[in-house]
C-alpha cells in the first residue's frame, strides 16, 4: 500500500516537474536564484536553476515519470524499501537545484544513500549484498572527491561556498588541475566513467527493475550535470584546451569497454549496465572535445560537441530506462533475467517486444531513433574536430572516432543479441514459453517512453534547441542557426541530418514496397516446420526442441569474445572434453575479466586487506602488548615535547 | 522547375537502381562463368529467377513470429530508402541535402540488424551462426568505414556525398595519395560488406560462407525474392558509391536537363561495368579465407584508411 | 626526352603514388606469413621502387636516377630475391613464418611508426612545398618499417627481408630529392646492394653457426 502512494505521488510530481522544466526551457527567464532563511550557521543554503540544471531536470523527470509508474505495477519487489523511491527522486532534484556547494553535497550524500537502500531490496542474496557494498564503497569516495573539489573551488573564491562566487574567481594553475582530477574521480566514478566503472555492472543488476532504470538512465546524468557544471562552469572560461584530452582518451576507452561486456554478460540487466558504461564513455568524448576546442576559441565547434553530448544524454536517458523496465517485466513474467533461460517472448508478450525492440534500434544507433541523432552530432564534432590544430591532438581524434565506430558497431551486434536471444527464437525452458504480457501500469511506461524516444529521434533539432540555454551558458555560442526542427546541421551552409526528411524516405520506400508486393506476388503461406536443412523433430520431453540446438547469448558472442575479448577482457575458454570411451557430454568453461578490474580495484582490494590485516594485529595483541604500546607511545609523546623545548 | 527536375531524376534513378540491380548480379556471374571457362547463364537470369519466386506460395516455420515476416520488407525499404540517397548519374536530386554519408552507413545497420533478428527469429542453428557472423563482421567494417568517411571529410569539409562529389570533381584535392589509400579501403569494406569472396561466397553454404546465405535459409517465395533483391541492390548501392565519391566525372551537374542525363547514364553503366568486371576478375583468381581471418582482411581496411588520414592531415597542412 | 609542359601536379602525384605502394609493401612485409610470398612481396617493392625512379628521372630529366632505377631493377628486383629463393631452397626452410608481436599489435605499431616520421619531417620541410614533406615522410616510415620488420619478425629470411628494405627507403628518400649527381646516387645503389650482401651473409652465418634465431 505504501509503494502505491509513493509511486501514485512520485507520478504525480514528475510529470509537474516536466512541464515546469519544459516550460522553463522553452520561456527562458534566465538564471533564477533564491536563497532559503536557513542553512549552515554564517551560509544560507542557495538554490539556483539556469539552462543547464533545467535542461537536466527535464530528463530526470521525464525518467521519473515512466520508472515511477513501473513502480506501481506489481510485478517488481519494491514493497519494503518503495519508501526511498521518492527520496532519490527528490535527492537527485536537490543536486540539480543547487547553488553551493554544501547543497550540492547534500544531494549528492541524499543520492547515494538512497540509492544503497534500493539496491539492498532483495537483500536475501549474497551477490546483491556484494553488489551494494562495492556501490556504497564507490559512492563515498566519490563523493568525498567531490567535496574536496568543491572545497578546493572555494578557497580559491576566499571560502565562500557559493557558485556565483566560485564563478568570479576561477582556480589557476595546479589548482585547477587538481580541481580536475578530483571532478573526474567523483563524477566519473559516479556516472560510470572508465576505468572507474566495475561498480556498475553489478549494482545495476541486483537493483529492481525501476530502481535500475531509474539510477541508469537519471542517476549517472545527475553525475554528468555535476561534471559539466565544475569542469565547464566553475572552473571558468579560461582553462586551457589540454584538459580535453583526458576525458577524449577515457571516453573512448571506456566506450569499447563497455560495449564489448554488454556482448559477453549472460544476464539482460547487467548487458544493459555495461552498455551504459559504454554511452557514457561516447557523451564523454563530447564533453572532452567540447573542452578542448574552447581552449583553441573556436565556440561553433564547442557548442556542436557539447550539444551532441546532452542530446545522446537525453536519448541514452530515454531508451535505457525503457530497456532495463522492459527486462523488468520479463524478469517478472518469466522468472529470469538470465539469457539462456528466456526466449520465444515475442509470442506472448507482443507489447514489451514491440517497445523493447524501439529502444533496441536506439542502442543499435539506427536512422531515425534518437540514439543515432546523438551519434550523428558526436561525430560531426569528431569530424570538424582537427580544426584546433597540433598533431598528436589531430592523431588522438583519428583514433578516438575509429574506437567511437568501433563501439557503436559493437552496441549494435549487443543489441541484436539481447533482443534476438531473449524474445525471439524458441523458449528455452518452459517458464519462459509461460510467460505473460506486463501489467496495466508497465505497459503504460512503456509505450510513453517508447513514444517520447520516437518523437525525439524523428526531431532531434527541438532537442538541441532545449539544449540552447545551457550551451548560452556554458560557451556563449549556441546552435540557432544550425539546429532547427526539421534538421541539425554542422555549420552554417552545410547540409546535415533532417530525421524527419529520412523518416518520410523510409515510409515512402515502405508504402513503395507492400505495393510491389501485393501488385505482383502470390499472397498468403503456408505454415510447416521449420527446414534447417533437415530438422528431426525433437524428442517427446523436449516440447520446444532443444535449447543447445539454438543460438544462446554465451554462442552469439564468441566470434568477439574470441577476436576482441582475448586481448581486451582476458577471455579464456577451456574445452573439458571426456576421454574416450566416457559417455559423459563435454563442457565448455568461459572466463573473463574486465582489465579495470583486475589493473585498478584488485590491487587497491590488496593494499586494503594488507592494511586492515596490519591493524588486526593491534586489535589481537596480549595485555602485556597492549600496555608496552601504550607506553612506547607516551616516551614517543614526551620525546617530542622535550626536543620541542627551545634549549 | 529545379524542383521539378530534382523530382525527375529522383524517380529515374530509383527506377533504374531497382531495375538494374538484378542485371548487375546478372552480369557479374556472366563474366566469372566465362572467366572460369564455362559459358554461363544469361544476364536476365536473376530476373527470371525473382518472378519465379513470387509466383510461389511461401512456407512460414511454425514458431515465426510478425518480425519474420516483415523483416525483409523492412530491409528492401531501407535499402530502396540508402539507393535513393547515393547519386548515380545525376548530382542535385531532391534527396542531395538528406544525402549524408553517415545516414547511409546507419540504413544499411538498419538492414542488417533486421535481417539479423529475422536470421534468429526461428530459432535454427543456422540463423544464428549467419547473424552473429554478419554482426561480427559489421563491428570491424565499421572503423574502416569511418576513417574513409573521415578522409573524404576532410578533403571536403562535409559528409554530404554531392559535396563530396563536387570537391573532387573540381580536381582541389591536394593529396591523390591519400584518395588512393581511401579508394583501396572502401573496395576491402564493400567487398566484406556485401558478402562477396574472399569473405563470403554468394552461391553456396559451406562453413566457409555461412554469412549471409545461412542467415535467411529459412525464406521462400516473395521473401527470398525480396531479400534476393535488396541483396542486389545492395552491390549495386556499393558500386555506385564508390564511382560518386571517387570518379565523379561524367554525372550531371546539378540542375542540368535530360539531354544532359542521356549523356551521363552510359558514362554511369561504363563505371559499372567496370568495377563489375573487377570484381568477377577478382573473385575467381581468390580463395575463400578462414573466419577469422576476416578481421585481419579488414583490419587492412582501417589501417589504409588510417594512412589516407595521416596523409591528408600532412599535405592539408595541419601538421 | 624531357617532361610535358604543365605536368608538374599529375607528375608528382604519380611519384607519390608510387611511394604510397611501396609503404603499403613495407606493412605487407609485417604481417605476411608465406615464405615465398614474402620474397615475392619484397621483389614487388623493389620494382615499385625502381618505377620511382625511373618516372623521377623522366620528370627531372635526369640520367642518374635512370641508371639508379635500372640498377635498382637489376639488384633488388631480380638478383636479391633469385638468391634468397635459392637460400631458402638450400637450406630446406619452412614455408611458414610466425610473428612474435599479433597482427594488431604490430600494425597499430607500424602506424605509430609513420606518425613519428610525420612529426620528424616536420621541423626540417617547414618551407619546403607540401609534396617534398611528403616524399621525406615517406621515405623515412619505410626505412622505420624496415627496422620494426626486422626486430618483429623471428625468421631469418625476414630479417635479411627488413635490412635490405631500410635500404629501400633510403633509395626512396634520394629519388625524391631533385638534382641529385650520378656519383651520389649510383654510390648510393651500390652501397645497399653491399649492405644486403653482407647482411645475408652475417645472418646466414650466425644462423648456420650457432643455430641462431628460430625459425
Amino acid at each position: 500500500m505504501s509503494r502505491r502512494i509513493a509511486a501514485a505521488g512520485s507520478v504525480g510530481l514528475c510529470g509537474l516537474g516536466c512541464l515546469f522544466a519544459l516550460a522553463y526551457l522553452l520561456s527562458g527567464p534566465g538564471s533564477i536564484t533564491f536563497t532559503l532563511p536557513f542553512g549552515l550557521p554564517g551560509t544560507p543554503i542557495v538554490l539556483a536553476l539556469d539552462g543547464l540544471s533545467g535542461f537536466f531536470l527535464l530528463l530526470l523527470m521525464a525518467v521519473g515519470l515512466a520508472t515511477s509508474a513501473a513502480v506501481l505495477d506489481d510485478s517488481g519487489n519494491c514493497e519494503a524499501t518503495a519508501p526511498f523511491f521518492p527520496a532519490l527522486l527528490g535527492a537527485m532534484v536537490l543536486t540539480l537545484l543547487a547553488g553551493d556547494v554544501f547543497v550540492l553535497a547534500l544531494g549528492l550524500a541524499l543520492m547515494s544513500l538512497a540509492a544503497f537502500a534500493l539496491v539492498l531490496t532483495c537483500h536475501e542474496e549474497p551477490e546483491v549484498r556484494e553488489a551494494a557494498l562495492l556501490y556504497i564503497g564507490m559512492a563515498i569516495l566519490g563523493t568525498v572527491c567531490l567535496v574536496l573539489a568543491g572545497a578546493q573551488l572555494a578557497s580559491s573564491a576566499g571560502w565562500d561556498w557559493r557558485f556565483a562566487a566560485i564563478r568570479a574567481h576561477p582556480p589557476e594553475g595546479w589548482r585547477a588541475g587538481l580541481v580536475l582530477a578530483l571532478a573526474l574521480v567523483g563524477a566519473g566514478s559516479k556516472a560510470g566513467l572508465a576505468p572507474l566503472h566495475v561498480w556498475l555492472p553489478p549494482a545495476h543488476a541486483a537493483a529492481p527493475a525501476p530502481v535500475a532504470a531509474l539510477m541508469s538512465g537519471a542517476m549517472t546524468k545527475v553525475a554528468l550535470y555535476v561534471l559539466v557544471r565544475l569542469l565547464f562552469d566553475l572552473c571558468g572560461p579560461a582553462q586551457p584546451g589540454w584538459w580535453g584530452v583526458p576525458l577524449l582518451m577515457l571516453g573512448a576507452g571506456g566506450a569499447v569497454l563497455g560495449a564489448l561486456r554488454a556482448n559477453t554478460e549472460g544476464d539482460i540487466k547487467a548487458a544493459l549496465a555495461c552498455s551504459t558504461v559504454g554511452n557514457m564513455g561516447l557523451i564523454v568524448v563530447g564533453l572532452g572535445l567540447a573542452l578542448a576546442a574552447r581552449g583553441a576559441d573556436l565556440s561553433t565547434l564547442a557548442s556542436l560537441a557539447l550539444g551532441g553530448a546532452l542530446l545522446h544524454a537525453l536519448a541514452h536517458g530515454l531508451f535505457k530506462s525503457l530497456l532495463f523496465l522492459g527486462a523488468g517485466a520479463v524478469q517478472h513474467a518469466a522468472g529470469s533475467r538470465r539469457l539462456d533461460r528466456l526466449g520465444g517472448l515475442i509470442q506472448c508478450m507482443p507489447v514489451t517486444t514491440a517497445c523493447v525492440l524501439a529502444g533496441a534500434a536506439s542502442l543499435a544507433a539506427l536512422p531515425p531513433s534518437p540514439g543515432f541523432a546523438g551519434v550523428w552530432t558526436l561525430f560531426q564534432a569528431v569530424l570538424g574536430g582537427p580544426r584546433i590544430g597540433g598533431f598528436g591532438l589531430q592523431m588522438l581524434l583519428v583514433l578516438v572516432a575509429g574506437l567511437m565506430a568501433l563501439a557503436i558497431a559493437l552496441g549494435a551486434a549487443a543489441a541484436v543479441r539481447l533482443v534476438g536471444v531473449a524474445f525471439l527464437g524458441r523458449p528455452r525452458l518452459p517458464r519462459a514459453a509461460a510467460a505473460e504480457e506486463a501489467g496495466r501500469p508497465m505497459r503504460m511506461a512503456l509505450i510513453g517512453l517508447a513514444s517520447v524516444s520516437t518523437l525525439v529521434g524523428v526531431f532531434p533539432g527541438a532537442v538541441l534547441v532545449l539544449v540552447g540555454p545551457a550551451l548560452r551558458r556554458l560557451l556563449t555560442t549556441d546552435l540557432t542557426n544550425r539546429a532547427g526542427l526539421l534538421s541539425v546541421v554542422p555549420q552554417n551552409n552545410l547540409r546535415g541530418y533532417s530525421a524527419i526528411g529520412i523518416a518520410v524516405l523510409l515510409g515512402l520506400s515502405a508504402a513503395l514496397v507492400v505495393l510491389l508486393v501485393r501488385q505482383r506476388a502470390t499472397p498468403g503461406h503456408r505454415v510447416g516446420p521449420a527446414w534447417d536443412c533437415g530438422f528431426r523433430a525433437p524428442p517427446a520431453w523436449l516440447p520446444f526442441g532443444d535449447p543447445l540446438t539454438q543460438y544462446g547469448g554465451a554462442s552469439f558472442a564468441q566470434p568477439l569474445r574470441r577476436l576482441l575479448g582475448t586481448a581486451l577482457l582476458a577471455a579464456s575458454e577451456r574445452v573439458d572434453t571426456p576421454a574416450p570411451g566416457e559417455v559423459r557430454p563435454a563442457h565448455i568453461t568461459v572466463e573473463m575479466r574486465d582489465p579495470a578490474e583486475r589493473g585498478l580495484f584488485q590491487p587497491v582490494a590488496a593494499v586494503r586487506a594488507r592494511l586492515s590485516a596490519f591493524a588486526e594485529i593491534i586489535q589481537a595483541l596480549t595485555l602485556h602488548r597492549a600496555l608496552a604500546l601504550m607506553f612506547a607511545a607516551l616516551v614517543l609523546f614526551l620525546a617530542v615535547v622535550a626536543l620541542m623545548e627551545p634549549f | 522547375m529545379t524542383v521539378l527536375l530534382g523530382l525527375a531524376s529522383l524517380v529515374v534513378h530509383v527506377a533504374l537502381m531497382l531495375t538494374l540491380a538484378p542485371v548487375l548480379v546478372g552480369c557479374i556471374r556472366w563474366m566469372k562463368a566465362r572467366l572460369m571457362g564455362r559459358v554461363g547463364p544469361s544476364i536476365m537470369q536473376p530476373w527470371r529467377d525473382l518472378l519465379r519466386l513470387t509466383r510461389k506460395l511461401p512456407v512460414l516455420a511454425e514458431n515465426a513470429s510478425w518480425l519474420f515476416r516483415a523483416a525483409p520488407a523492412a530491409a528492401f525499404a531501407a535499402m530502396v530508402a540508402a539507393a535513393a540517397l547515393v547519386p548515380g548519374f545525376a548530382l542535385g536530386m531532391t534527396t542531395a541535402p538528406l544525402a549524408d554519408l553517415l545516414v547511409i552507413v546507419g540504413l544499411l545497420a538498419l538492414a542488417r540488424c533486421t535481417l539479423a533478428l529475422a536470421g534468429l527469429d526461428t530459432g535454427t542453428a543456422f540463423g544464428g551462426i549467419g547473424a552473429c557472423r554478419e554482426m561480427s563482421f559489421a563491428a570491424f567494417a565499421e572503423p574502416a568505414m569511418l576513417l574513409i568517411i573521415f578522409a573524404l571529410a576532410l578533403l571536403a569539409g562535409s559528409t554530404n556525398i554531392d559535396a563530396i562529389a563536387l570537391v573532387v570533381r573540381e580536381g582541389g584535392v591536394g593529396s591523390r595519395i591519400s584518395l588512393g589509400f581511401a579508394l583501396v579501403a572502401i573496395v576491402a569494406v564493400g567487398i566484406a560488406e556485401n558478402g562477396r569472396s574472399p569473405v563470403d561466397n554468394p552461391a553456396a553454404q559451406l562453413e566457409l560462407t555461412m554469412v549471409r546465405e545461412v542467415m535467411t535459409l529459412e525464406y521462400s517465395a516473395r521473401h527470398l525474392a525480396l531479400i534476393e533483391w535488396t541483396a542486389a541492390l545492395k552491390l549495386l548501392l556499393w558500386m555506385t558509391l564508390i564511382a560518386t565519391l571517387f570518379m565523379p566525372f561524367g554525372m550531371a551537374a546539378p540542375e542540368s536537363g535530360p539531354l544532359v542525363w542521356l549523356l551521363a547514364l552510359p558514362i554511369w553503366w561504363l563505371k559499372l561495368a567496370v568495377l563489375a568486371a573487377m570484381l568477377a576478375l577478382f573473385e575467381s583468381t581468390i580463395a575463400e579465407m578462414r573466419v577469422f581471418r576476416v578481421p585481419e582482411f579488414l583490419g587492412m581496411a582501417v589501417l589504409l584508411g588510417l594512412l589516407a588520414v595521416v596523409f591528408l592531415f600532412v599535405s592539408q597542412g595541419f601538421v | 626526352m624531357g617532361p610535358l609542359p604543365g605536368a608538374g601536379a599529375i607528375a608528382d602525384q604519380l611519384a607519390h603514388l608510387l611511394g604510397g605502394v611501396v609503404l603499403v609493401l613495407s606493412f605487407v612485409l609485417l604481417y605476411q606469413r608465406r615464405l615465398s610470398a614474402v620474397i615475392d612481396t619484397y621483389a614487388m617493392q623493389a620494382w615499385v621502387l625502381a618505377a620511382a625512379a625511373l618516372w623521377q628521372g623522366w620528370v627531372q630529366d635526369s640520367l642518374a636516377l635512370y641508371i639508379t632505377g635500372a640498377i635498382t631493377v637489376g639488384t633488388m628486383g631480380v638478383a636479391v630475391p633469385i638468391a634468397l629463393r635459392h637460400i631458402v631452397r638450400r637450406q630446406r626452410i619452412h614455408g611458414t613464418v610466425e610473428t612474435m608481436l599479433g597482427i594488431f599489435p604490430g600494425m597499430a605499431a607500424g602506424v605509430a611508426l609513420v606518425a613519428l616520421a610525420v612529426l620528424l619531417v616536420r621541423p626540417a620541410t617547414m618551407d619546403s612545398p607540401v609534396l617534398a614533406r611528403e616524399d621525406m615522410a615517406l621515405a623515412l616510415s619505410v626505412v622505420l618499417l624496415g627496422l620494426l620488420v626486422m626486430i618483429t619478425r623471428r625468421a631469418v629470411v625476414l630479417q635479411v627481408v627488413g635490412f635490405i628494405s631500410v635500404g629501400n627507403g633510403l633509395l626512396l628518400g634520394i629519388v625524391g630529392v631533385r638534382g641529385i649527381p650520378l656519383v651520389a646516387a649510383l654510390s648510393m645503389a651500390l652501397l645497399v646492394l653491399l649492405g644486403a650482401a653482407v647482411s645475408g651473409v652475417f645472418f646466414f652465418g650466425i644462423h648456420e653457426r650457432l643455430g641462431g634465431t628460430r625459425r
